[in-house]
């Protein structure tokens, strides 16, 4: 009946979900076919072994002297049952976990390669000689396979796409590494899997699959530096962020900004969410967050600006304009 | 051979009291070496530390009812799972095992107490401070929020300041005393203390599961042991053994934690199977098919135990090769535990099947770890781990295993063996109600959880989106966590109202085939006045009247009969055959237990708020209290 249940409740969800059976990865293909092997494995094993239990219970409640001596010994039926049968069983999983995590280790030569650096409580991305460092966003072409390498400076975290492939932890001092394809496009969210403090429910990113063309275009912008202010509210924007703590923490590449314990903020209109996808990133949630990020995700390492509301104002102007 | 009479001589009861009985009292309470109370104390401590850390973990499945709720904040969140955790494994499961261990291992092998009583008070008073150590943390607004395997760099200095995780780092050093004393106490107790004819191939498998928990307790615990003391070094002294940044390792600590950490999963899980063994054959009313096949179940995964704590670590970067092998030694180990589910199938296929309490919980037990076992497969292959460690599949997992096979067995245990403790019997109606409510409860409780992993919900997880499909799921599994948590209520108030009103029990209320039956309910405080002699693995079934042996002149048999009891000693006998071999003497009361056990506690107080002064005093104390208990003993 449970199992029933799993099935229906797996065919039936999945819509919103970062669901690791509804998948548009390689890597998470070839889990999801192992989940499948194994849940037939699993219904068939737990509905034989708990039909055992109760037949025996049964049987045994019906009768007032000890039942005659099967015709299979105890012996040859603990053997055969508790033995023989799951040897047989674990045997083919072993098969299937050599087979199918070596295809997921095997790496591909012309990969693209991405280094995220897990953060207290976001993702730092860079794109090695693209001249690319984003944050809590990653896109990738469609198609093409990627190498994620991933490491901390700061705590344990663990990078997961469910629809694109299992996780991988970032850990402090060493460089992992995770390979897949995303075969389709699409938006895909990302989490935090490794228990990393405060903050750990609101670490998520994007992972954005898109036409190897789209891809390009956006890898293309950006990588470069921030375009010049263009009205006077924005320049005197830049002006406060320059001088102000932002700076202290943040990058706009092409500014005097040059602060590394925050996201570099240079494309940040570009970017559709704020915190680590906390909030939608939206002028208003932006104001809210630049005055006080606290109240949005607690505990957060960035203080509140202590900005007078027309420099608020303009910095939120210069931050919309940075796309 | 010495010769042993069998003989059932008439004694005085009264004189056998006067030398047994405590003190009466406070200075009783602080002093006793009985095994039967310091059993009761261990049961009824953690069974206290169980209901609160309890109500923790429905304050957590309150908060997930629905997503993006306030309820509790992130950081109260992060306490609450911590100290729900490290509660459940460290102050509740592994002290309720011992708990039972120190009450009927004693029983069950035919002896008067254990082979160190005092030392088995000792353990509990330190199981008693550490908890109430962990416990202050919490009650001061000082509570670890590392998670209960605080990895580092996380609950170094740097992240976690103040002196939150240290209640955390030296609780864990500290109750870990308790836990290896009790080891060796249950070691010794069931090689030398046995009955004269109990020889080992006759030994009731809960004794066996007990002496592989011994065993893995003294191999695996230095482990964590180390690991939380080198992570307090690193927090008080700055060694950086696990601070990468100043060139120690972050993963050697994981290393370390799960060398424990997985075997200690199994310590806890052997004595529910072996009492699950004893209950399934006394209510089957046979013999336990394959006994010997269970036991070589119970050694092996003892023994496999220690090879798989990097199924763990699948997700670390490890080598593929390195994991492939530990993935393989997972996989196995479902193979013992398949080889004991058909050797009970079997045992009720040809049995008389009685649905009293205990049985019931007994299949339930069969119906949730068949689950958490398949589960607990598919995890150690590699691929899938990838995808759900760390997620709600796992939290499901393990619940499957540490509270549907470990705390259903410890129920079926206390519905069997109470009466034994208090001579009255629980009652049957509210048994089964307490059961059915938890065993719908507790997989609609823990059932959707699995699901969610797979809809990639993480674990630890303070709140949660809507949008993401999670919402009705969490709120069906919170439904189930409180109905779970009644049905256990209903067996508290079962036990408490049955203490006072239950029906009268006698020595034997189910027919079974065990030592402990042998005696009254509950026993005298001398456990038997005669050492019965044992010739049969099912004593009670196939020896009736059970002989008792009579005192013989020499040191192997003066201890057998009344006189032995009298002279408070009990029987030595040998380790394989259980033949009289010498006489034992049982310490009286004594205060040195509890002395030592404070000065350590007055030293790990010390340490967490880093006084010189304060640790002199600790050291003072244990100094003179391990002196002084010394030289007493030199003069036995």
């Amino acid at each position: 009946m449970l199992l029933v249940t799993t099935t229906l409740v797996l065919a039936a969800c999945g819509g919103g979900s970062p669901s690791t059976l509804h998948t548009s990865g390689t890597s998470a293909d070839k889990i999801a076919n192992v989940w499948w092997l194994m849940f037939g494995l699993a219904v068939v094993v737990y509905v034989v072994v708990a039909a055992f239990i109760v037949v025996a219970f049964v049987r045994g409640r019906g009768r007032t002297t000890s039942g005659p001596a099967s015709r299979i010994s105890d012996n040859a039926f603990v053997w055969i049952g508790g033995l023989v049968v799951p040897a047989v069983i674990l045997i083919v999983l072993g098969i299937v976990t050599v087979t199918t995590g070596r295809a997921l280790r095997a790496p591909d030569r012309g990969a693209l390669v991405v280094d995220v650096i897990g953060k207290d409580w976001w993702w730092k991305v860079q794109y090695p000689g693209r001249g690319i460092t984003t944050a809590n966003e990653i896109h990738l072409p469609v198609g093409q396979p990627v190498e994620v390498r991933l490491t901390s400076d700061n705590v344990v975290h663990s990078f997961w796409v469910p629809e694109l492939a299992g996780k991988v932890d970032t850990i402090p001092g060493q460089v992992n590494v995770l390979r897949f394809t995303a075969d389709r496009s699409g938006t895909y969210l990302g989490l935090c899997a490794e228990f990393c403090g405060l903050q750990h429910a609101n670490m998520h990113f994007q992972v954005v699959a898109q036409s190897p063309g789209d891809f390009e275009r956006w890898a293309t912008q950006e990588a470069r530096p921030t375009a010049e202010p263009t009205s006077e509210e924005q320049a005197q924007g830049e002006l406060v962020f320059v001088r102000s703590s932002c700076a202290g923490c943040h990058t706009v590449r092409g500014t005097p900004a040059v602060g590394t314990r925050g996201p570099d903020l240079t494309h940040l209109a570009s970017r559709r969410t704020i915190g680590a996808v906390t909030v939608e990133n939206t002028p208003s949630n932006l104001s809210r967050w630049i005055a006080n990020a606290g109240s949005a995700k607690p505990g957060v390492l960035m203080p509140p600006a202590l900005l007078s509301a027309p420099d608020l104002a303009a910095v939120l102007a210069y931050l919309e304009s940075r796309s | 051979m010495a010769t042993i009479t069998a003989d059932a001589p008439g004694y005085d009861d009264d004189r056998l009291e006067e030398v047994w009985e405590d003190e009466p009292g406070i200075p009783g309470f602080l002093t006793t070496v009985d095994h039967k109370r310091i059993g009761v104390r261990y049961i009824v401590t953690s069974f206290i530390f169980f209901a609160v850390s309890g109500l923790m973990a429905l304050v957590l499945r309150t908060q997930l009812a629905t997503s993006n709720a306030g309820l509790i904040s992130p950081t109260t969140y992060n306490e609450l799972f911590t100290v729900h955790g490290t509660t459940m494994i460290f102050l509740f499961n592994t002290p309720v095992l011992a708990g039972f261990g120190n009450y009927f291992l004693p029983l069950m092998i035919g002896t008067r107490d254990m082979a160190f009583p005092r030392l088995n008070a000792f353990s509990y008073w330190i199981f008693l401070f550490a908890g109430i150590f962990f416990f202050t943390g919490f009650a001061i607004g000082h509570a670890p929020s590392g998670g209960w395997f605080a990895y580092t760099p996380l609950t170094d200095r740097a992240y976690s300041p103040g002196v939150n995780l240290d209640f955390w780092g030296l609780g864990v050093a500290f109750v870990g005393i308790s836990t290896t004393v009790g080891a060796v106490n249950f070691i010794v107790t069931a090689i030398k203390l046995r009955a004269p004819g109990l020889s080992l191939n006759r030994l009731p498998v809960f004794v066996w599961s007990m002496l592989v928990f011994s065993f893995m307790v003294l191999f695996a615990v230095p482990a964590v042991t180390v690991a939380a003391s080198l992570l307090e070094m690193d927090r008080l002294f700055h060694t950086s053994f696990f601070v990468p940044a100043h060139g120690g390792s972050a993963l050697l600590y994981q290393h370390l934690f799960w060398f424990w950490g997985h075997p200690e999963v199994y310590i806890l899980f052997i004595p529910a199977l072996g009492m699950m063994s004893m209950i399934i054959a006394v209510f089957s009313r046979r013999p336990l098919s394959g006994y010997v096949w269970i036991v070589v179940s119970l050694i092996a995964i003892g023994f496999i135990s220690f090879g798989v704590w990097i199924h763990h670590m699948f997700v670390t970067g490890l080598p593929l090769l390195a994991t492939a092998f530990f993935s393989a030694a997972s996989l196995v180990i479902a193979l013992p535990s398949g080889v004991q589910y058909f050797a009970w199938i079997a045992t009720m296929w040809r049995g008389v099947v009685q649905l009293k309490t205990p049985m019931l919980f007994a299949l339930g037990f069969l119906l949730i770890f068949l689950l958490g076992g398949i589960t607990g497969v598919m995890v150690s292959v590699l691929p899938f781990d990838y995808q759900v460690e760390d997620s709600y599949f796992i939290v499901s997992h393990l619940h499957y295993v540490l509270n549907g096979a470990v705390v259903f067995p410890i129920f079926a245990a206390l519905y069997y063996w109470i009466p034994k403790m208090t001579g009255r019997l629980l009652s049957e109606r509210l048994g089964h109600l307490s059961f059915w409510t938890m065993f719908i409860g507790f997989n609609v409780a823990f059932f959707p959880m699995s699901i969610l992993g797979l809809l990639g919900m993480p674990r630890r997880v303070y709140t949660y989106p809507s949008g993401l499909g999670w919402d009705t799921l969490n709120f069906i599994s919170t439904v189930g966590g409180f109905m779970f948590a009644f049905g256990v209520l209903l067996t508290f108030v079962n036990i408490l109202v049955s203490h006072r009103r239950g029906r009268p029990a006698g020595p034997d209320p189910w027919g079974a085939d065990s030592l402990e039956w042998a005696t009254s309910s509950p026993p005298p405080d001398y456990n038997f006045a005669a050492i019965p002699i044992v010739a049969s693995r099912h004593p009670l079934w196939d020896q009736r009247p059970l002989p008792v042996a009579a005192s013989g002149p020499d040191a192997a048999t003066a201890a057998l009969g009344p006189e032995g009891a009298e002279r408070r000693t009990t029987p030595f006998t040998t380790g394989l055959r259980a033949e009289p071999e010498s006489t034992m003497t049982i310490p009286g009361e004594t205060a040195f237990p509890f002395v030592l056990a404070l000065g350590i506690a007055v030293l790990v107080g010390a340490l967490l708020v880093t006084t010189a002064l304060g640790a002199l005093v600790g050291v003072v104390i244990l100094g003179v209290g391990v002196l002084r208990w010394a030289w007493r003993t030199g003069e036995h």
